[in-house]
């Protein structure tokens, strides 16, 4: 039993956090998710470099073949600095799909080096997990069918895309540029991008063969581990910046520290903010152990998202006025955390889901 | 980071099972049910965990400590809990021992470790006076040198199971004209000095468990103190920070909120039972999240401990692991739901021979009770400050 971070991964923590904080302060994060693109080459070029894109692939498919604790590590980072570049959405989400489905296919050397951008498309209307309709289909080579909410689909190179043929859901990959393929790019409440995308009899290969829905699954699971992980680094920031502020915010000629109806609460936050890194950590170790499961992911997305809600609303309650404004980082925070609270499940949402199976064991236990 | 324990550390499970099963069924039975005899049921059961070498393994390894991991502690706590073995006698074993062994004389650790660790001394505490709570640096018992005498004279309060005790820890002033933390002493007193009046508080569940104790010209020889004159809030610190480890009691509470849902699942309502009544469900399911969290962020702690030095994120353990007790307790309450309001005999001396099970009857004393594990033990609202200063800076 152990949770602690290996010097490996110190080192991997402490590197990503320089690349990222020589880059981003609320007003680089402000410009460059303003830009077209919302998110900035210079700082992709960077994380391939040092061989961050590549960690979670496989060395035969070019990357470092490291696993779900160096990808938490590095998203946990991305999360404090708010860095809006895609490697969860373009390289790790696409990529652990096509490895799963089709094992040594020539793309994932192109998303692990970062030439190639990756997006799953996925989403249909009225889906709301954990239901997904998957309405989208696949005849004759060619797809047909609309995603809405593909997280930065609006830049990727190809698509990964579930699809049914029959009674089976598939996944096939499709050139974001074929014939036969239209998007429509949206900007998101967090400063993020992604597109709905229609396909009109647009080439597509199927990856691998038989029933996909168990890949995208675990690959969901996966997703929610990985963004609560982000949402951590968010949520340490937020009370970081909380405490700075009470510490040297004067108000009737003294310190908001010294007032304890905020200090007793910034305690409060505190403990909601370890509580949720322990589930974090508890679930990404469960997925570096090859045990996470659906339970698990649960659990996290719940812990993370009720801290999440707690420490965001309570951060720009205990600003005041200046946690309100677009130029301080603090509301930016509680966007992020925001949405990360509405993909793949609301706390209620998987609150309802372990109450479904609450029956099923006798007393909570972690292994 | 890895969730596995190690071989070694599963075989030490075992080994600890093992050991912890010497601890007769019937009286963990009653640990279970709440109705522990007191003191007997718990003297029994520290004398077989003395025996078996699981009361002191915390103490020094010269007073019969075993130099364990902090995972080891932690497994022992939550064996424990699992096999509804009573705890330790927290005064002897938690708070006194460990200051006896640390500060005081090679004399006195000679005269009373022993005796402590196998509870044929039964200790109990005196910190708290009547205007000193949680500001308990501010206590005005006073104890006056008179040769190779103190005299004491004050008021303690919330004396836990001190009707029980044979001697009391006591903090008293012995400087009154230096800041408030500089001038306290520690002394170990015999309750049948003559001088100490005990009378029992009865709290809301009806039950005694707290008394106050009253010291007039209690005269206490002189190499009965703890350490040197005027030291005595270095080891009340020392003591209240050992007090904090292991406050959250994660163990007891899962097995509290094991034993909650088997009720809930045997309740009957309307559609079914109250298992698989969706909102039940749902608070069921909400607290068991909470409590897992809980504990990983406890192991955290515990792994973060080894170097020995107090953790301040064990003020996080006390003010999350009270909380979720207490939600424990209120659940329970909430399952017997109108079961819950008889509570004993006509003769209050046990429960009531109706068709109402125990259980029910003891459900709200119960919860009642819980409220006190937010307040002792430095209240959450003192917790909330040791980790403003200690971990927030604030």
């Amino acid at each position: 039993m152990d949770f602690e971070l290996s010097e490996e991964q110190v080192m991997l923590r402490d590197t990503v956090r320089d690349v990222l904080t020589k880059t981003y302060d609320v007003e680089t994060v402000r410009t460059v998710t303003d830009s077209e693109l919302g998110w900035k080459r210079d700082v992709w070029n960077s994380l391939a470099e040092i061989g961050i894109l590549g960690l979670s692939f496989s060395e035969e498919d070019g990357g470092a073949g490291a696993g779900p604790i160096e990808v938490a590590t590095v998203l946990t980072e991305l999360g404090r600095a708010l860095a809006p570049e895609p490697y969860l959405d373009s390289v790790v989400v696409p990529g652990a799909l096509i490895s799963a489905a089709a094992p040594g296919h020539e793309l994932l050397a192109a998303l692990a080096s970062g030439e190639t951008l990756g997006a799953f498309a996925h989403h249909e209307k009225g889906d709301r997990w954990p239901v997904s309709a998957v309405a989208t289909s696949f005849a004759e080579g060619t797809i047909s069918g609309t995603k809405t909410l593909v997280p930065h689909g609006d830049c990727a190179d190809h698509l990964v895309v579930s699809a049914r043929a029959g009674d089976e859901v598939g996944l096939y990959l499709v050139d974001a540029t074929a014939a036969g393929v239209s998007r429509t790019p949206y900007r998101t409440h967090d400063r993020r991008r992604g597109a709905q995308i229609t396909f009109d009899g647009a080439a597509a290969v199927r990856l691998g063969s038989g029933e996909a829905s168990p890949i995208i699954s675990d690959v969901e699971i996966i997703t929610q581990i990985s963004q609560c992980a982000e949402a951590i680094g968010a949520l340490e920031r937020c009370l970081e910046l909380t405490t700075e502020y009470l510490k040297t915010r004067k108000q009737f000629g003294v310190t908001l520290s010294t007032f304890q109806t905020l200090t007793q609460r910034a305690a409060d936050l505190y403990m909601w903010l370890e509580l949720a890194r322990s589930m974090s950590q508890y679930a990404v170790t469960a997925l570096a152990e090859g045990s996470a499961d659906a339970t698990i992911a649960s659990r996290v997305k719940l812990q993370v998202g009720r801290s999440a809600r707690i420490i965001g609303q309570e951060s720009i309650q205990m600003h005041g006025g200046i946690g309100m404004t677009a130029e301080y980082p603090v509301g930016h925070y509680v966007s992020r955390l925001t949405a990360i609270g509405h993909t793949l499940g609301h706390p209620d949402d998987h609150l309802a889901a372990l109450a479904r199976k609450v029956g099923d064991w006798e007393m909570v236990t972690i292994a | 980071m890895q969730l596995e324990f190690s071989p070694e550390e599963q075989a030490f499970r075992a080994e600890i099972q093992t050991l912890l099963a010497k601890v007769p069924q019937e009286l963990r039975d009653r640990n279970a049910a709440g109705k522990m005899n007191y003191p007997d049921d718990m003297i029994a059961s520290c004398r077989i965990l003395n025996e078996n070498g699981l009361a002191t393994a915390h103490w020094p390894v010269e007073w019969g400590g075993k130099d364990w991991s902090p995972i080891q502690h932690h497994i022992l706590k939550e064996e424990m809990a699992l096999a509804h073995v009573p705890e330790l006698l927290a005064f002897n074993h938690s708070m006194i021992g460990p200051v006896i062994a640390q500060f005081s004389s090679q004399e006195l650790k000679e005269r009373f470790l022993a005796k402590t660790a196998n509870v044929d001394i039964w200790w109990c505490q005196g910190f708290s006076e009547p205007e000193a709570g949680s500001d308990l640096a501010s206590l005005k018992t006073k104890a006056v040198r008179d040769g190779d005498h103190y005299v004491i004279n004050g008021q303690k309060t919330w004396t836990t199971l001190g009707q029980y005790a044979d001697w009391i820890f006591v903090l008293a002033r012995t400087n009154p004209d230096v800041k408030k933390q500089a001038g306290i002493s520690m002394f170990l007193v015999e309750l049948s000095t003559p001088g100490i009046e005990m009378r029992p508080i009865q709290l809301i569940d009806g039950g005694v468990e707290v008394n106050e104790v009253f010291f007039e010209d209690v005269r206490v020889p002189a190499e009965q103190m703890v350490g040197e004159e005027n030291s005595g809030w270095t080891q009340a610190k020392f003591l209240l920070g050992n007090e904090r480890v292991g406050i959250a009691r994660v163990g007891e509470t899962k097995v509290k909120l094991a034993r909650a849902k088997k009720l809930a699942g045997e309740t009957r309502t309307a559609t079914g039972t109250l298992l698989e009544d969706p909102q039940f469900a749902a608070r069921i399911a909400s607290l068991e999240n909470d409590l897992l969290a809980l504990e990983v962020t406890q192991l955290r702690v515990v792994a973060s401990s080894a170097d020995g030095k107090p953790n301040p994120a064990s003020s996080l353990l006390k003010l999350r692991g009270s909380q979720l007790q207490q939600e424990t307790t209120e659940l329970l309450a909430d399952i017997a739901g109108p079961d819950s309001l008889p509570s004993s005999a006509i003769d209050a001396t046990g429960p009531a021979d109706i068709d109402v099970a125990e259980w029910a009857q003891r459900s709200v004393p119960q919860y009642l009770n819980f409220r006190k594990v937010s307040i002792y033990g430095g209240s959450n609202e003192v917790q909330r400050q040791i980790i403003d200063k200690a971990v927030l800076g604030l």
